[in-house]
Protein backbone atom coordinates (compact mmCIF):
# COMPACT_ATOMS: atom_id res chain seq x y z
CA UNK A 1 0.00 0.00 0.00
CA UNK A 2 1.61 3.23 -0.95
CA UNK A 3 1.86 6.07 1.84
CA UNK A 4 3.10 8.79 -0.88
CA UNK A 5 1.49 8.53 -4.21
CA UNK A 6 3.41 11.44 -6.84
CA UNK A 7 1.47 11.21 -9.98
CA UNK A 8 2.68 13.10 -12.94
CA UNK A 9 3.51 16.11 -11.08
CA UNK A 10 5.13 19.08 -12.58
CA UNK A 11 5.39 22.52 -11.14
CA UNK A 12 6.87 25.96 -12.75
CA UNK A 13 8.17 29.54 -11.56
CA UNK A 14 6.40 31.71 -13.98
CA UNK A 15 8.45 30.36 -16.88
CA UNK A 16 10.75 28.24 -15.63
CA UNK A 17 10.04 24.76 -15.58
CA UNK A 18 11.04 23.13 -11.88
CA UNK A 19 9.89 19.72 -11.87
CA UNK A 20 8.96 17.56 -14.98
CA UNK A 21 6.14 14.69 -14.35
CA UNK A 22 7.66 13.27 -11.58
CA UNK A 23 5.97 9.98 -10.89
CA UNK A 24 7.14 7.75 -7.90
CA UNK A 25 5.87 6.04 -4.52
CA UNK A 26 6.69 5.13 -1.04
CA UNK A 27 5.10 2.56 0.70
CA UNK A 28 4.22 2.22 4.19
CA UNK A 29 7.67 1.49 6.07
CA UNK A 30 9.62 1.96 3.00
CA UNK A 31 12.82 4.10 2.78
CA UNK A 32 13.85 6.10 -0.43
CA UNK A 33 16.60 8.77 -0.60
CA UNK A 34 15.93 11.18 -3.67
CA UNK A 35 19.51 12.19 -4.28
CA UNK A 36 21.08 14.40 -7.82
CA UNK A 37 22.81 17.42 -7.89
CA UNK A 38 22.07 21.06 -6.38
CA UNK A 39 19.36 22.38 -8.35
CA UNK A 40 17.55 19.41 -9.64
CA UNK A 41 14.35 20.08 -7.96
CA UNK A 42 14.98 17.57 -5.08
CA UNK A 43 14.22 19.96 -2.30
CA UNK A 44 10.91 21.29 -3.93
CA UNK A 45 9.93 18.12 -4.89
CA UNK A 46 9.93 16.73 -1.16
CA UNK A 47 8.44 19.52 -0.37
CA UNK A 48 4.96 19.54 -2.47
CA UNK A 49 4.69 16.05 -0.76
CA UNK A 50 3.37 18.33 2.50
CA UNK A 51 1.97 21.26 0.12
CA UNK A 52 4.77 23.38 1.64
CA UNK A 53 5.21 24.00 -2.27
CA UNK A 54 2.45 24.09 -4.73
CA UNK A 55 2.23 22.59 -7.77
CA UNK A 56 0.45 22.79 -10.75
CA UNK A 57 -0.08 20.00 -12.56
CA UNK A 58 -0.64 16.27 -11.31
CA UNK A 59 -1.25 14.71 -8.36
CA UNK A 60 -0.14 13.79 -4.80
CA UNK A 61 -1.76 11.32 -2.31
CA UNK A 62 -0.58 10.94 1.39
CA UNK A 63 -2.17 8.47 2.79
CA UNK A 64 -4.92 8.53 -0.04
CA UNK A 65 -5.46 12.31 0.81
CA UNK A 66 -4.99 14.25 -2.00
CA UNK A 67 -2.48 17.24 -1.53
CA UNK A 68 -3.47 19.21 -4.08
CA UNK A 69 -7.47 19.78 -3.67
CA UNK A 70 -8.18 22.86 -2.49
CA UNK A 71 -11.24 21.16 -0.18
CA UNK A 72 -8.20 19.41 1.79
CA UNK A 73 -7.22 20.36 4.89
CA UNK A 74 -3.99 21.09 4.90
CA UNK A 75 -2.63 22.07 8.37
CA UNK A 76 -4.83 18.31 9.61
CA UNK A 77 -2.49 16.78 6.80
CA UNK A 78 0.57 18.13 7.63
CA UNK A 79 0.09 17.55 11.36
CA UNK A 80 0.31 13.79 10.29
CA UNK A 81 3.49 14.55 8.08
CA UNK A 82 6.43 14.76 10.10
CA UNK A 83 9.36 16.80 8.17
CA UNK A 84 12.84 17.94 8.91
CA UNK A 85 14.76 20.72 7.54
CA UNK A 86 18.18 21.39 6.20
CA UNK A 87 18.45 24.46 9.13
CA UNK A 88 17.04 22.51 11.60
CA UNK A 89 14.40 25.69 12.11
CA UNK A 90 13.57 25.29 15.89
CA UNK A 91 11.97 28.59 16.86
CA UNK A 92 14.67 29.98 18.64
CA UNK A 93 12.48 31.90 20.97
CA UNK A 94 11.47 29.06 22.58
CA UNK A 95 13.18 26.21 25.01
CA UNK A 96 13.74 22.73 23.76
CA UNK A 97 10.98 21.88 25.75
CA UNK A 98 8.46 24.13 24.37
CA UNK A 99 9.69 23.36 20.66
CA UNK A 100 8.81 19.71 21.48
CA UNK A 101 5.51 20.62 23.32
CA UNK A 102 4.36 23.71 21.09
CA UNK A 103 2.46 21.75 17.96
CA UNK A 104 1.49 19.22 20.38
CA UNK A 105 -0.80 21.50 22.45
CA UNK A 106 -2.17 23.83 19.49
CA UNK A 107 -3.05 21.34 16.91
CA UNK A 108 -3.25 18.14 18.41
CA UNK A 109 -4.89 19.45 21.49
CA UNK A 110 -3.02 17.18 23.57
CA UNK A 111 -2.59 18.24 27.45
CA UNK A 112 0.54 19.76 28.96
CA UNK A 113 1.31 16.94 30.40
CA UNK A 114 0.63 14.27 27.84
CA UNK A 115 2.90 16.29 25.35
CA UNK A 116 5.53 16.89 28.23
CA UNK A 117 5.58 13.18 28.30
CA UNK A 118 5.86 12.66 24.89
CA UNK A 119 7.98 15.56 24.27
CA UNK A 120 10.90 13.87 26.78
CA UNK A 121 10.34 10.29 25.88
CA UNK A 122 11.39 11.56 21.96
CA UNK A 123 14.03 13.94 23.52
CA UNK A 124 15.72 11.10 25.75
CA UNK A 125 15.16 8.67 22.23
CA UNK A 126 18.01 11.17 20.37
CA UNK A 127 20.10 11.12 23.81
CA UNK A 128 19.59 14.99 24.70
CA UNK A 129 17.07 14.53 27.96
CA UNK A 130 19.50 16.78 29.59
CA UNK A 131 19.22 19.63 27.44
CA UNK A 132 15.21 20.16 27.69
CA UNK A 133 15.31 23.20 29.43
CA UNK A 134 18.00 25.14 27.29
CA UNK A 135 17.29 27.14 24.25
CA UNK A 136 17.77 26.29 20.38
CA UNK A 137 20.84 29.07 19.86
CA UNK A 138 23.01 27.19 22.97
CA UNK A 139 22.66 23.47 21.30
CA UNK A 140 25.23 22.11 18.55
CA UNK A 141 24.31 22.49 14.86
CA UNK A 142 23.28 17.97 15.17
CA UNK A 143 22.12 18.12 18.73
CA UNK A 144 19.68 20.91 16.95
CA UNK A 145 19.09 18.52 14.20
CA UNK A 146 18.16 15.80 16.61
CA UNK A 147 15.50 17.67 18.85
CA UNK A 148 14.16 18.83 15.22
CA UNK A 149 13.60 14.91 14.56
CA UNK A 150 12.08 14.93 17.94
CA UNK A 151 9.48 17.33 17.74
CA UNK A 152 8.63 16.10 14.33
CA UNK A 153 8.38 12.45 15.98
CA UNK A 154 6.34 13.48 18.44
CA UNK A 155 3.20 14.40 16.59
CA UNK A 156 3.41 10.55 15.61
CA UNK A 157 3.33 11.25 12.56
CA UNK A 158 2.70 8.18 9.41
CA UNK A 159 5.62 9.06 7.47
CA UNK A 160 8.78 11.65 7.40
CA UNK A 161 10.43 13.81 5.23
CA UNK A 162 13.84 14.32 5.31
CA UNK A 163 15.24 17.67 3.14
CA UNK A 164 19.45 17.36 3.23
CA UNK A 165 18.88 16.54 7.00
CA UNK A 166 23.08 16.67 7.36
CA UNK A 167 24.21 20.07 4.61
CA UNK A 168 24.28 22.21 7.01
CA UNK A 169 26.29 20.07 9.84
CA UNK A 170 30.27 20.61 10.33
CA UNK A 171 31.38 16.89 9.43
CA UNK A 172 31.99 15.57 12.83
CA UNK A 173 28.03 15.73 13.47
CA UNK A 174 26.72 14.38 10.29
CA UNK A 175 26.76 11.29 11.95
CA UNK A 176 25.13 11.47 15.28
CA UNK A 177 21.93 12.50 12.91
CA UNK A 178 22.45 9.91 10.64
CA UNK A 179 22.62 7.22 13.42
CA UNK A 180 18.75 8.32 14.91
CA UNK A 181 17.87 8.07 11.20
CA UNK A 182 18.75 4.99 10.72
CA UNK A 183 17.52 3.31 14.02
CA UNK A 184 14.57 5.08 13.02
CA UNK A 185 14.60 3.30 9.61
CA UNK A 186 14.53 0.33 11.58
CA UNK A 187 11.61 1.01 13.57
CA UNK A 188 9.90 0.78 9.90
CA UNK A 189 9.58 4.30 9.94
CA UNK A 190 8.15 5.35 6.45
CA UNK A 191 10.63 7.91 4.86
CA UNK A 192 11.39 10.07 2.19
CA UNK A 193 15.39 11.48 2.62
CA UNK A 194 16.66 14.13 0.18
CA UNK A 195 20.49 13.48 0.91
CA UNK A 196 24.03 13.22 -0.24
CA UNK A 197 24.60 10.35 2.15
CA UNK A 198 24.66 7.75 0.16
CA UNK A 199 26.59 5.67 3.11
CA UNK A 200 22.95 6.02 4.60
CA UNK A 201 21.11 5.14 1.18
CA UNK A 202 23.37 2.38 1.01
CA UNK A 203 22.51 0.79 4.92
CA UNK A 204 18.68 1.73 4.86
CA UNK A 205 17.53 2.53 1.89
CA UNK A 206 15.03 0.61 0.02
CA UNK A 207 15.00 2.82 -3.15
CA UNK A 208 17.08 5.07 -4.52
CA UNK A 209 15.50 8.03 -6.92
CA UNK A 210 18.15 10.41 -8.85
CA UNK A 211 17.07 13.64 -9.81
CA UNK A 212 18.06 15.63 -12.81
CA UNK A 213 17.01 19.19 -13.71
CA UNK A 214 13.44 18.62 -12.42
CA UNK A 215 12.83 14.63 -13.89
CA UNK A 216 13.15 11.66 -12.28
CA UNK A 217 16.05 9.92 -14.22
CA UNK A 218 16.44 6.98 -12.24
CA UNK A 219 14.16 5.16 -9.39
CA UNK A 220 14.72 1.82 -8.58
CA UNK A 221 16.08 -0.71 -6.14
CA UNK A 222 19.00 0.16 -3.80
CA UNK A 223 21.04 -3.00 -4.61
CA UNK A 224 20.37 -2.33 -8.56
CA UNK A 225 21.34 1.25 -8.11
CA UNK A 226 24.58 0.33 -6.46
CA UNK A 227 25.20 -2.96 -8.02
CA UNK A 228 26.19 -1.93 -11.58
CA UNK A 229 26.74 1.54 -11.89
CA UNK A 230 27.63 0.59 -15.14
CA UNK A 231 23.85 0.47 -16.04
CA UNK A 232 22.45 3.89 -14.44
CA UNK A 233 21.64 6.67 -17.50
CA UNK A 234 24.73 8.91 -18.10
CA UNK A 235 23.44 11.57 -15.98
CA UNK A 236 23.74 9.76 -12.71
CA UNK A 237 27.06 7.67 -13.27
CA UNK A 238 28.27 11.74 -13.76
CA UNK A 239 26.83 12.47 -10.71
CA UNK A 240 27.77 9.64 -8.43
CA UNK A 241 31.07 9.44 -9.84
CA UNK A 242 31.58 12.74 -8.21
CA UNK A 243 30.56 11.84 -4.78
CA UNK A 244 31.73 8.21 -4.32
CA UNK A 245 35.25 8.88 -5.56
CA UNK A 246 36.44 9.51 -1.64
CA UNK B 1 15.17 85.42 33.87
CA UNK B 2 12.94 84.34 36.83
CA UNK B 3 12.26 80.38 37.62
CA UNK B 4 10.16 81.21 40.33
CA UNK B 5 7.06 80.31 39.70
CA UNK B 6 8.31 77.61 38.48
CA UNK B 7 8.07 75.28 41.62
CA UNK B 8 4.23 76.23 42.48
CA UNK B 9 3.21 75.78 39.17
CA UNK B 10 4.90 71.83 39.30
CA UNK B 11 1.23 70.73 40.23
CA UNK B 12 -0.87 72.21 36.90
CA UNK B 13 2.26 70.97 34.69
CA UNK B 14 1.76 67.37 36.31
CA UNK B 15 -1.47 67.38 35.10
CA UNK B 16 -1.04 68.11 31.83
CA UNK B 17 1.81 65.52 31.63
CA UNK B 18 -0.64 62.90 32.83
CA UNK B 19 -2.51 63.76 29.89
CA UNK B 20 0.41 63.34 27.62
CA UNK B 21 1.74 60.18 28.80
CA UNK B 22 -1.94 58.85 28.61
CA UNK B 23 -2.01 60.15 25.39
CA UNK B 24 1.29 58.51 24.45
CA UNK B 25 0.76 55.44 26.30
CA UNK B 26 -3.15 54.51 24.60
CA UNK B 27 -1.83 55.80 20.82
CA UNK B 28 1.08 53.52 21.34
CA UNK B 29 -0.62 50.49 22.23
CA UNK B 30 -3.78 51.36 19.92
CA UNK B 31 -1.11 52.02 16.67
CA UNK B 32 1.27 48.64 16.88
CA UNK B 33 -2.01 46.51 16.96
CA UNK B 34 -3.14 48.33 14.08
CA UNK B 35 0.01 48.46 12.37
CA UNK B 36 0.37 45.07 13.12
CA UNK B 37 -3.21 44.18 11.29
CA UNK B 38 -2.07 46.63 8.40
CA UNK B 39 1.32 44.39 8.13
CA UNK B 40 -0.23 41.23 8.24
CA UNK B 41 -2.77 42.57 5.56
CA UNK B 42 0.27 44.22 3.18
CA UNK B 43 1.26 40.83 2.96
CA UNK B 44 -1.62 38.76 2.24
CA UNK B 45 -1.28 37.07 -0.63
CA UNK B 46 -5.21 38.50 -1.43
CA UNK B 47 -4.21 41.23 -4.02
CA UNK B 48 -7.43 43.39 -2.84
CA UNK B 49 -6.32 43.69 0.97
CA UNK B 50 -2.66 44.10 0.46
CA UNK B 51 -3.41 47.34 -2.22
CA UNK B 52 -6.38 48.57 0.19
CA UNK B 53 -3.58 48.65 3.29
CA UNK B 54 -0.64 49.94 1.33
CA UNK B 55 -2.94 52.59 -0.01
CA UNK B 56 -3.91 53.29 3.68
CA UNK B 57 0.26 53.98 4.69
CA UNK B 58 1.07 55.44 1.55
CA UNK B 59 -1.58 58.16 2.48
CA UNK B 60 -1.45 58.28 6.03
CA UNK B 61 2.84 58.53 5.23
CA UNK B 62 2.13 61.41 2.80
CA UNK B 63 -0.05 64.24 5.09
CA UNK B 64 0.80 66.43 8.23
CA UNK B 65 0.02 64.81 11.51
CA UNK B 66 -1.46 68.82 12.01
CA UNK B 67 -4.11 67.89 9.58
CA UNK B 68 -4.98 64.72 10.66
CA UNK B 69 -5.49 65.62 14.27
CA UNK B 70 -7.70 69.18 13.28
CA UNK B 71 -9.57 66.79 10.48
CA UNK B 72 -10.64 63.80 13.32
CA UNK B 73 -11.78 66.44 15.46
CA UNK B 74 -14.51 67.20 13.49
CA UNK B 75 -14.67 64.24 11.33
CA UNK B 76 -14.92 61.58 14.38
CA UNK B 77 -18.03 63.39 16.08
CA UNK B 78 -19.89 63.09 12.62
CA UNK B 79 -18.82 59.48 11.23
CA UNK B 80 -19.51 58.39 15.00
CA UNK B 81 -23.41 60.12 14.30
CA UNK B 82 -23.53 58.61 10.72
CA UNK B 83 -23.24 54.98 12.50
CA UNK B 84 -25.07 55.49 15.55
CA UNK B 85 -28.01 58.01 14.35
CA UNK B 86 -27.61 59.56 17.66
CA UNK B 87 -25.19 62.43 18.59
CA UNK B 88 -22.47 61.82 20.81
CA UNK B 89 -20.35 64.15 22.08
CA UNK B 90 -16.71 62.21 21.88
CA UNK B 91 -14.23 65.26 22.78
CA UNK B 92 -10.95 66.55 21.97
CA UNK B 93 -9.10 63.55 23.85
CA UNK B 94 -10.90 60.89 22.41
CA UNK B 95 -10.58 62.42 18.67
CA UNK B 96 -6.84 62.91 19.22
CA UNK B 97 -6.29 59.70 20.48
CA UNK B 98 -8.20 58.40 17.22
CA UNK B 99 -5.97 60.76 14.94
CA UNK B 100 -2.89 59.23 16.93
CA UNK B 101 -3.50 55.64 16.46
CA UNK B 102 -4.42 56.07 12.84
CA UNK B 103 -1.95 58.04 12.05
CA UNK B 104 1.33 56.00 14.01
CA UNK B 105 0.00 52.68 12.51
CA UNK B 106 0.86 53.34 8.97
CA UNK B 107 4.17 54.00 10.68
CA UNK B 108 4.30 51.27 13.08
CA UNK B 109 2.87 48.52 9.82
CA UNK B 110 6.47 49.37 8.13
CA UNK B 111 8.17 48.83 10.80
CA UNK B 112 6.20 44.95 11.48
CA UNK B 113 6.34 44.20 8.26
CA UNK B 114 9.90 44.57 7.86
CA UNK B 115 10.24 42.70 11.54
CA UNK B 116 8.37 39.53 9.92
CA UNK B 117 10.41 39.61 6.81
CA UNK B 118 13.69 39.61 8.90
CA UNK B 119 12.68 36.01 10.08
CA UNK B 120 13.34 33.09 7.61
CA UNK B 121 11.01 31.83 5.72
CA UNK B 122 12.28 28.52 7.16
CA UNK B 123 10.27 29.23 10.16
CA UNK B 124 7.25 29.62 8.77
CA UNK B 125 7.40 26.14 6.77
CA UNK B 126 8.08 24.60 10.03
CA UNK B 127 5.36 25.95 11.74
CA UNK B 128 3.49 24.96 8.44
CA UNK B 129 4.81 21.29 8.66
CA UNK B 130 3.66 20.63 12.15
CA UNK B 131 0.04 21.15 10.96
CA UNK B 132 -0.41 25.12 12.38
CA UNK B 133 -2.69 27.05 10.46
CA UNK B 134 -1.84 31.06 9.54
CA UNK B 135 -3.24 32.93 12.54
CA UNK B 136 -1.16 29.93 14.72
CA UNK B 137 2.30 30.67 12.36
CA UNK B 138 1.89 34.11 12.95
CA UNK B 139 0.58 34.29 16.81
CA UNK B 140 3.29 31.54 18.09
CA UNK B 141 5.69 31.87 15.99
CA UNK B 142 6.50 34.74 13.65
CA UNK B 143 5.64 37.67 16.02
CA UNK B 144 7.07 37.18 18.76
CA UNK B 145 10.69 36.62 17.09
CA UNK B 146 9.79 39.72 14.70
CA UNK B 147 9.14 42.02 17.84
CA UNK B 148 11.67 40.66 19.33
CA UNK B 149 13.77 42.50 16.72
CA UNK B 150 11.97 45.44 16.23
CA UNK B 151 11.68 46.50 20.02
CA UNK B 152 14.03 49.03 19.14
CA UNK B 153 12.47 50.89 16.30
CA UNK B 154 9.30 50.58 17.77
CA UNK B 155 10.59 52.55 21.14
CA UNK B 156 12.30 54.68 18.69
CA UNK B 157 9.11 55.61 16.69
CA UNK B 158 6.99 56.59 20.43
CA UNK B 159 9.93 58.84 21.33
CA UNK B 160 8.78 60.39 18.18
CA UNK B 161 5.24 60.21 19.18
CA UNK B 162 6.00 61.40 22.84
CA UNK B 163 7.11 64.76 21.15
CA UNK B 164 4.36 64.91 18.46
CA UNK B 165 1.64 64.77 20.79
CA UNK B 166 2.21 68.24 21.79
CA UNK B 167 0.13 69.01 17.90
CA UNK B 168 -3.41 68.47 20.32
CA UNK B 169 -2.74 71.99 21.55
CA UNK B 170 -4.46 72.55 17.93
CA UNK B 171 -7.74 71.55 19.19
CA UNK B 172 -7.07 72.97 22.99
CA UNK B 173 -6.67 69.81 24.75
CA UNK B 174 -4.15 70.48 27.62
CA UNK B 175 -1.20 68.37 27.65
CA UNK B 176 2.20 69.18 28.90
CA UNK B 177 3.43 72.00 26.75
CA UNK B 178 -0.20 73.59 26.41
CA UNK B 179 0.04 73.55 30.23
CA UNK B 180 3.44 74.84 30.23
CA UNK B 181 2.18 77.91 27.76
CA UNK B 182 -0.95 78.62 30.06
CA UNK B 183 0.97 79.18 33.07
CA UNK B 184 3.59 80.71 31.87
CA UNK B 185 1.29 83.18 30.47
CA UNK B 186 -0.53 83.91 33.66
CA UNK B 187 2.68 84.18 35.60
CA UNK B 188 4.23 86.73 33.09
CA UNK B 189 7.28 83.84 32.31
CA UNK B 190 6.35 82.55 29.39
CA UNK B 191 10.40 82.11 28.16
CA UNK B 192 10.86 80.68 31.34
CA UNK B 193 8.33 77.98 31.03
CA UNK B 194 8.94 77.17 27.66
CA UNK B 195 12.61 76.49 28.58
CA UNK B 196 11.56 74.80 31.33
CA UNK B 197 9.17 72.47 29.29
CA UNK B 198 11.59 72.42 26.42
CA UNK B 199 13.91 70.98 29.04
CA UNK B 200 11.75 68.19 30.34
CA UNK B 201 11.15 67.27 26.75
CA UNK B 202 14.50 66.94 26.04
CA UNK B 203 15.50 64.84 29.07
CA UNK B 204 12.78 62.37 28.62
CA UNK B 205 13.59 61.95 25.14
CA UNK B 206 16.84 61.93 25.19
CA UNK B 207 17.24 59.90 28.38
CA UNK B 208 14.63 57.15 26.76
CA UNK B 209 16.41 57.27 23.13
CA UNK B 210 19.88 55.81 24.98
CA UNK B 211 18.11 53.61 26.67
CA UNK B 212 16.94 52.24 23.17
CA UNK B 213 20.55 52.10 22.03
CA UNK B 214 21.68 50.50 24.34
CA UNK B 215 18.57 47.71 24.60
CA UNK B 216 19.45 47.69 20.99
CA UNK B 217 23.10 46.73 21.64
CA UNK B 218 22.34 43.96 23.99
CA UNK B 219 19.11 42.63 21.40
CA UNK B 220 21.73 42.66 18.66
CA UNK B 221 24.06 40.40 20.11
Amino acid sequence: MSMIAIKNVSKWYGDFQVLTDCTTDVKKGEVVVVCGPSGSGKSTLIKTVNALEPFQKGEIFVDGVSVGDPKTDLPKLRARIGMVFQNFELFPHLSITENLTIAQQRVLGRSQDEAMQKGMHYLDRVGLKAQAGKFPGQLSGGQQQRVAIARALAMDPIAMLFDEPTSALDPEMVNEVLDVMVELAHEGMTMMCVTHEMGFARKVADRVIFMDRGAIVEDCEKEEFFGDIDARSERARHFLSKILQH
Amino acid sequence: MDFSQIIPSLPSLWDGMKLTLQLLALAVLGGIVLGTVLALARMSSNTVLSGLAKAYVNYFRSIPLLLVITWFYLAVPMILNWITGEFIAVGAFTSCLVAFVMFEAAYYCEIVRAGIQSISKGQLNAAYALGMNYGQAMRLIMLPQAFRKMTPLLLQQSIILFQDTSLVYAVGLIDFLNAARARGDIMGQSHEFLIFAGAVYFVISFGASTVVKRLQKRLAV
